[in-house]
């Protein structure tokens, strides 16, 4: 008989007006009884509605019935089946939209914990298992992987896995993508990243960094060295602006640029690590998806008083998880939905010193699908700030579409690909994540790697 | 990591350094920068590219030594290597034929300009250039420039070699001279080119600036290093370094250059430099 609780069995957290000031995980994981105990509120349901709810297909109710039985390097095998990077999904998969939101459970109380489980599964893996010897037999064709981030990671572990040679390529000192630049240190610690790509690296995936691939070599060139095929996964990496009147004022980053100073290049180290980043007392930080909930929380971490969310839309809209937003209200972030920025003005020096708003009412849904914002007229005011950060949204990288001709885009500039196979309109080049869809999860990533390293494999091999 | 296969002293500020980069050498033009990452945990610093040996796959960096990061890569020596070095970043100069060409440098302005003035000189265009400095000492590559310039002109603040006085002093000379010059390319400290196109714009002169904001990744993904063309905001990393500097807002620039002036100051007091 399972465990009939309507509710998850608890996750520990460091108390948020701890964590709002240091950099350690807000979530701290399950023990072994915790893990085993919420297993055990599994149906085992016949038909898997959580497996259809996960993107990479992982065989959710096989995973946690070892999980049950407390047989967790046994739940690892069958997870890793699937997915190459739990340690990283169980923390950042939007599991309340996929495995966790079909969950049969939830129609009554909470879902099954199934991100907080895989979590423990691989923590406990990464503390407690011995590296096992792979043989993997070569078939000596090779294939190169552009962008070394979820779904680059994902591509080449699944090729390495099937006998290619893959060499991935990055355009940073390090590897990882979003996953070290973007996603802070609380949500995501950067040595768990290393490791998980590490494990990828110990099948033999080989990571050459600083090479930019539509600068430093081509796609047509890698080809002429012998790559048969080439997956591009390069991600969305430019930052988009909002176009208003102040947006180069001193003190206004992109979301990009805020967290990279602070993720990839340590500024919450400062002066330890060279790279500076300035927050001032009053913080706001524009849009309310994941990566303006990672800019506010950061931002508060280093010693901002005030944060706020600026929104234009309301809550039901933000485009954030449910827990991001729950994180972030517990750290004291400030929100004002409904709020739209029309201007930054600055103080004779140039630093930024207010935000011109304007608020807004919902009126009919828009072509997304949520109900467009419109102005409400002469509500306009400023809001003291001394610091913006603009997080509303990134798009595609135009270096590669740039230098790869036969390589159709969007007008926006995504990568147009095949969706079963991921192939684009140049042969032999595919393409999947960010840099397809524009900024989406790591999940969907992920499984956009492993779809295409299928059908790169099956086109290198004839079939 | 990346090899130093030559450091040499170009004057007690300034250094030169060739370094191994196989990527880079074999794609880099005049006009690109590249990043460069001395240790683990260290800064990415743009610089522009002053030279570069396709067969011996290097690239040479000339940097003045004006802050942490600048000071700690000048502790490197021959042999040494450096933990990070990529790209090439950037657009190419868009150098075309033309009648004549001046270039105008300011410090170590001249290392970038260099090889754009060289292949304007093998494209078959006469080239003059206006070096800049606070004194001799801080003139640099006057040799090289001498190589295939028609003629090389100095200007130092004290007198020391050459004009006393500013390049724009020197500028303003040669283009009353009646000598015609169909295009200036200037690289220097902000203000300097800011005074030059300011003089250029006078005399109707297309003037094309190479800029080096503060920026991270070089690749457009931080947006830091944006700048107002024309009252478009662009990013000099992927659209630039080079602009036509009738339209760049330079008094922007150099207020965005300051952004982190005291965390600079800090860091190296920090770090006890």
């Amino acid at each position: 008989m399972a465990n009939m609780s309507l509710k998850k069995v608890a996750m520990p957290e460091q108390d948020p007006n701890v964590r709002n000031k240091n950099f350690d995980e807000v979530a701290l994981g399950y023990t072994k009884e915790m893990a085993m105990e919420e297993a055990t509120r599994c149906l085992n349901c016949k038909n898997k509605p959580c497996v259809n709810g996960c993107p990479v297909n992982v065989p959710i109710p096989e995973f946690i019935a070892k999980v049950a039985e407390g047989d967790f390097e046994g739940a690892y095998e069958v997870i890793t089946s699937e997915n190459a990077l739990p340690a990283i999904c169980g923390r950042v998969c939007p599991q309340e939209n996929q495995c966790e939101g079909k969950c049969v459970r939830g129609i009554k109380g909470e879902p099954v914990g199934i991100g907080r489980m895989e979590r423990f599964v691989a923590d406990w893996h990464m503390a407690n298992a011995k590296p096992a010897e792979v043989k993997i037999e070569k078939n000596g064709k090779k294939v190169a992987v552009v962008g070394c981030g979820p779904a680059g990671i994902t591509c080449a572990g699944e090729l390495i896995k099937k006998g290619y040679d893959v060499t991935v390529f990055e355009a940073l000192h390090k590897p990882g993508g979003v996953l070290s630049y973007g996603i802070p240190e609380f949500r995501l610690p950067k040595d768990l990243v290393a490791k998980e790509i590490e494990s990828v690296q110990k099948l033999g995936v080989d990571i050459e960094t600083n090479v930019i691939v539509g600068r430093s070599i081509t796609i047509d060139e890698l080809m002429e060295d012998g790559y048969e095929a080439v997956f591009v996964g390069s991600g969305a990496g430019l930052p988009r602006f909002l176009n208003i009147p102040g947006e180069n004022h001193l003190g206004v980053y992109s979301a990009n640029e805020f967290l990279t100073r602070v993720n990839l290049m340590k500024g919450y180290k400062f002066p330890e690590c060279p790279t500076p980043v300035k927050v001032g007392k009053k913080v706001a930080v524009v849009g309310a998806g994941n990566v303006a909930m990672d800019a506010a929380r950061t931002a508060k971490r280093l010693g901002a008083e005030e944060v706020y969310i600026v929104y234009r839309r309301s809550e039901e809209e933000a485009p954030a998880r449910l827990e991001e937003l729950h994180h972030a209200k517990e750290e004291g972030i400030i929100f004002k939905f409904l709020n739209n920025p029309v201007a930054i003005k600055a103080d004779e020096s140039g630093w930024v010193n207010q935000m011109e708003i304007v608020k807004q009412e919902l009126g009919e849904p828009d072509e997304s699908g949520r109900r467009s914002p419109h102005p409400v007229e002469g509500s306009n005011y400023d809001l003291d700030v001394d610091t913006v950060i603009i997080a509303i949204g990134q798009s595609p990288n135009p270096l590669i579409r740039q230098t790869t001709p036969g390589l159709d885009t969007q007008r926006w500039g995504g990568i147009i690909v095949d969706e079963e196979t991921m192939k684009t309109s140049k042969d032999g080049v595919y393409a999947g994540g960010d840099t397809v869809t524009g900024a989406a999860t790591v999940i969907l990533a992920m499984g956009a790697g492993k779809k295409a390293a299928a059908a790169i494999d099956r086109q290198l091999q004839g079939e | 990591m990346y090899k130093i296969v030559k450091k040499t002293k170009l004057n007690s500020l300034v250094e030169l350094m060739e370094i191994h980069a196989p990527y880079v050498a074999r794609k880099c033009e005049p006009g690109q920068f590249i990043i460069i990452r001395v240790d683990e945990d260290g800064e990415r610093v743009p610089l522009t590219i002053a030279d570069y040996d396709r067969e011996k796959e290097t690239v040479t960096i000339i940097y003045q030594i004006v802050g942490y990061t600048t000071e700690l890569l000048s502790k490197k020596e021959e042999g040494d290597y450096v933990e990070d070095f990529v790209g090439p970043l950037g657009q190419p100069s868009p150098l075309h034929k033309c009648e004549r060409v001046i270039g105008v440098a300011g410090g170590v302005g001249a290392a970038p300009l260099y090889p754009q003035l060289r292949k304007l000189a093998k494209m078959g265009v006469p080239v003059d250039v206006i070096i800049g400095g606070k004194s001799a000492e801080f003139v640099i590559l006057k040799e090289l420039f001498e190589e295939f310039c028609d003629n090389v002109y100095i200007a130092t603040d004290d007198g020391s070699l050459g004009t006393k006085g500013f390049v724009t002093t020197v500028l303003e000379e040669r283009i009353n001279s009646g000598t015609k010059y169909d295009e200036v390319i200037t690289i220097g400290p902000l203000i300097m080119m800011k005074n030059v196109v300011k003089l250029t714009k006078e005399y109707d002169i297309p003037t094309a600036v190479s800029l080096n904001p503060i920026m991270i990744d070089g690749t457009g993904m931080c947006g830091g290093c944006r700048v107002s063309v024309g009252g478009e905001t662009k990013f000099a990393c992927v659209d630039g370094p080079d602009f036509d500097g009738f339209k760049v807002d330079f008094d922007e620039c150099m207020q965005r250059q300051g952004m982190f002036r005291e965390e600079e100051h800090q860091c190296k007091i920090g770090r006890g430099m």
